[in-house]
């Protein structure tokens, strides 16, 4: 069938001229040559039409030709799997504008599942990245990883069990992320160092942190902003942290639902949060010291509202937070702030859980100096909320 | 005697006979060749006569690829010349072909014996720009193919300490080639800067491993800016890092130095700063380095085995820091 495809695709090309062509590759021997090589020698506009069946890679397999679609039969039908990895970090790399990525999995990559750098207008869906061990140290960072990319649309997506983030974006500008679901990661969907991003109608739970908005110093872009987080079901991230350490992720506490660090102008909506042992919504100052003059680590401008919440911050994952539950009448509020920055920072929780504030001086103040105390954050000023990303036409084309 | 005589002129007239030279035509055009011999770069069938123009240089510190053997060439078109202005990248002329085979000698404590070529790499540059082509020997066929695809094979030989060493030898595929070979999305040759030509009018970076050509800082940024510095620059495949480790890098956070990871995941192999002074033992890089598991090591590709010797000048110099 592949091959009749295929046959009928030159056959129309000839006939036009220049018409996309479909160029199939099926399962079995040598499929690390074949695939990499149809990655390679596809034109612009042309499909690489993956076939049904498991795919045994050696190395990382890398697309860098653009307007180019790699699809499969589907994300259970067609699976490229990396257990038998040798070399490079990460399953697929893709380095080329206008790709779209659809209707496969990725198995046990020995570092990244599917990475795209550099890559404009890149589509990932009804893509499956999972390591199939269960989360694991060894697992590993990022299942879905698009970074310095204008246009990034990830729909439907499934990720399983990243050391680092399920679904992360980083240093990228204009991002919707939806109708996905991260589970048994250490952060479900992280969207860092980033511009102009809508997150709305996923799903994260056994995560160690649903969803993460962040900033960090010292990287070519910074200053994330811009970040609607809305209409996600974040529920249950009750798995403990295995990040390796020196990662960020690494200090985020087991149980974090909705997390906001040194970002701008992040509204957070309409989403359904509960079981989440530490916070249903956490808000923090970067706490380590840096050497970065343009680098703000404080969370500015943030709107928390019309969240719906359940239980929340009955485990509380960091040290003393068992104490300070106890003398809270057995858990923490829902929403949890450090207290970093104090009015000028324009933080408006109109949630009606309560936000618990630490109280803390400066991003770098020791925990130790905490004066958890209810706070009141429902006053202020309205903070305009950022207008919706919308993607060029032919990216929602390509899913439709 | 007149048979003899005979006999006599036809061998001087084969071994004088020029070997038809480079293909112009195909460097400058715009197929991939499927063999290296289409080009003419060499005159024997193992890859190791090169032909007229096709002029050998090194390196004063060379880019570490599993301890295999480099030979390197250089041909420009007639009647060109390659310009340098500073101590970086000369200019090219459209039809440059830079030629670096790999291979191992069956036994490295006698490097120049049993040399067998396992794969060739050509740099093109046309007129639209560099073309990266990946060649593999194939002894049988006494030649090389085009293989856009990469290709592993397997490879051994006895170490310079005499010990029996085997790998799956990566050759990259095309794209590979390009991801250390891009800069801006554009393929660009990494190791012919002048401050790297071995014997060249400015060739000022030390050899990373003769303390006699420079301090021991000098020759670890040396060692760095090669193998890691084509990736680990603001433009490279690894920007995004905001690790920079390029012989031009003067900021000490951009280096690495008590910077924390980004993207690293495992890869931090539970370490905090990519450089924590004084202390290798607590540093991503050498981490990094040390490791041959894929998804961990440093850099990415030739690195089936580690480079040990490499990693004390490294430690050394994390060592010395304060």
């Amino acid at each position: 069938m592949g091959r009749m495809l295929c046959l009928a695709a030159l056959i129309a090309a000839s006939s036009t001229g220049a018409a996309a062509r479909t160029i199939t590759v099926e399962a079995g021997p040598d499929a690390q040559e074949r695939l990499q090589t149809a990655l390679i020698e596809a034109a612009p506009g042309d499909v690489v039409q993956i076939g049904e069946g498991r795919f045994e890679l050696t190395d990382g397999l890398s697309l860098d030709v653009p307007r180019v679609t790699v699809r499969g039969t589907g994300i259970d039908g067609t699976v490229l799997s990396f257990k038998g990895q040798q070399g490079a970090g990460e399953g697929l790399l893709v380095t080329s504008d206008d790709v779209v990525l659809r209707d496969f999995a990725v198995e046990d990559s020995r570092g990244d599942g599917i990475k795209s750098k550099g890559a404009d207008r890149i589509v990932y869906h009804n893509i499956r990245v999972e390591w199939t061990g269960g989360p694991k140290p060894t697992n590993g960072a990022y299942g879905v990883y698009p970074v310095e990319s204008q246009d990034v649309l990830i729909d439907t997506v499934l990720v399983r069990g990243a050391s680092d983030a399920g679904i992360y974006v980083g240093q990228s500008r204009r991002i919707v992320v939806r109708n996905s679901r991260a589970e048994r990661n250490v952060a479900g969907i992280e969207i860092e160092n980033s511009f102009e991003a809508d997150v709305h109608d996923n799903i994260a739970q056994y995560n160690t942190g649903g969803i993460l908005v962040f900033d960090l110093p010292n990287l070519p872009q910074m200053g994330g902003h811009s970040i609607r987080v809305f209409d996600n079901i974040v529920s249950d991230n009750d798995t403990p942290n295995f990040a390796p350490k020196g990662n960020i992720v690494a200090t985020v506490p087991m149980g974090t639902g909705v997390m906001i660090m040194a970002n701008r102008d992040v509204h957070v909506f309409n989403n359904a949060l509960e079981g989440n042992a530490t916070a249903n919504v956490m808000i923090v100052a970067y706490k380590q010291p840096f050497e970065d003059a343009k680098y703000e680590p404080r969370v500015r401008n943030l709107v928390v509202r019309d969240n719906l919440h359940g239980r929340a911050g009955f485990a509380p994952d960091f040290p003393g937070g068992k104490d300070l539950a106890a003398a809270m009448g057995g858990s923490l509020l829902p929403i949890f702030w450090d207290g970093v920055g104090g009015a000028d920072t324009n933080i408006r929780v109109t949630d009606r859980v309560g936000v618990l504030s630490l109280n803390l001086a400066k991003p770098t103040s020791p925990v130790t100096e905490a004066k958890p105390a209810p706070a009141d954050l429902s006053g202020g000023a309205d903070i305009a909320e950022p207008k919706p990303v919308v993607l060029p036409a032919a990216m929602e084309a390509a899913i439709r | 005697m007149i048979h003899r005589l005979g006999l006599t002129i036809a061998w001087l007239f084969l071994a004088s006979a020029a070997p038809a030279p480079v293909a112009l035509d195909l460097v400058l055009g715009d197929t991939l060749p499927p063999r290296l011999s289409d080009f003419r770069l060499f005159t024997d069938a193992r890859g190791t006569r090169p032909n007229d123009g096709v002029e050998p240089y090194d390196l004063n510190t060379p880019l570490f690829s599993d301890y295999a053997e480099k030979f390197r060439y250089l041909y420009l078109p007639p009647g060109t010349t390659a310009r340098s202005d500073g101590d970086g990248l000369p200019d090219f002329p459209v039809g440059t072909v830079l030629v670096k085979s790999f291979g191992y000698p069956a036994d490295m404590r006698h490097p120049e014996r049993d040399v067998s070529i396992i794969e060739t790499r050509l740099l093109i540059r046309r007129a639209h720009g560099w073309v990266a082509l990946p060649y593999v020997w194939n002894a049988e066929l006494g030649d090389a193919e085009l293989k856009r695809g990469g290709k592993r094979l397997p490879v051994d030989w006895i170490d310079a300490q005499g010990r029996s060493r085997s790998i799956s030898y990566a050759v990259p595929n095309q794209n590979q080639c390009k991801e250390c070979h891009a800069l801006s999305g554009e393929i660009t040759p990494i190791g012919p800067k002048a401050r790297n030509m071995r014997g060249g009018a400015r060739a000022t970076l030390p050899v990373w491993n003769d303390p006699g050509t420079g301090s021991l800082d000098r020759r670890a940024r040396a060692y760095l800016d090669v193998n890691c510095g084509h990736c680990h620059n603001p433009k490279g495949a690894a920007s995004n890092s905001g690790l920079f480790l390029t012989w031009e890098e003067s900021d000490r956070t951009a280096l690495g130095i008590g910077k924390r990871p980004v993207a690293a995941g495992r890869g931090s192999g539970g370490l905090d700063f990519d450089i924590a002074p004084g202390h290798p033992e607590r540093s991503i890089l050498t981490f990094r380095m040390k490791t041959t598991e894929p998804g961990l090591a440093m850099p990415e590709l030739g690195r089936a085995t580690v480079h040990d010797e490499a990693i004390v000048v490294i430690e050394n110099w994390i060592r010395a820091m304060n």
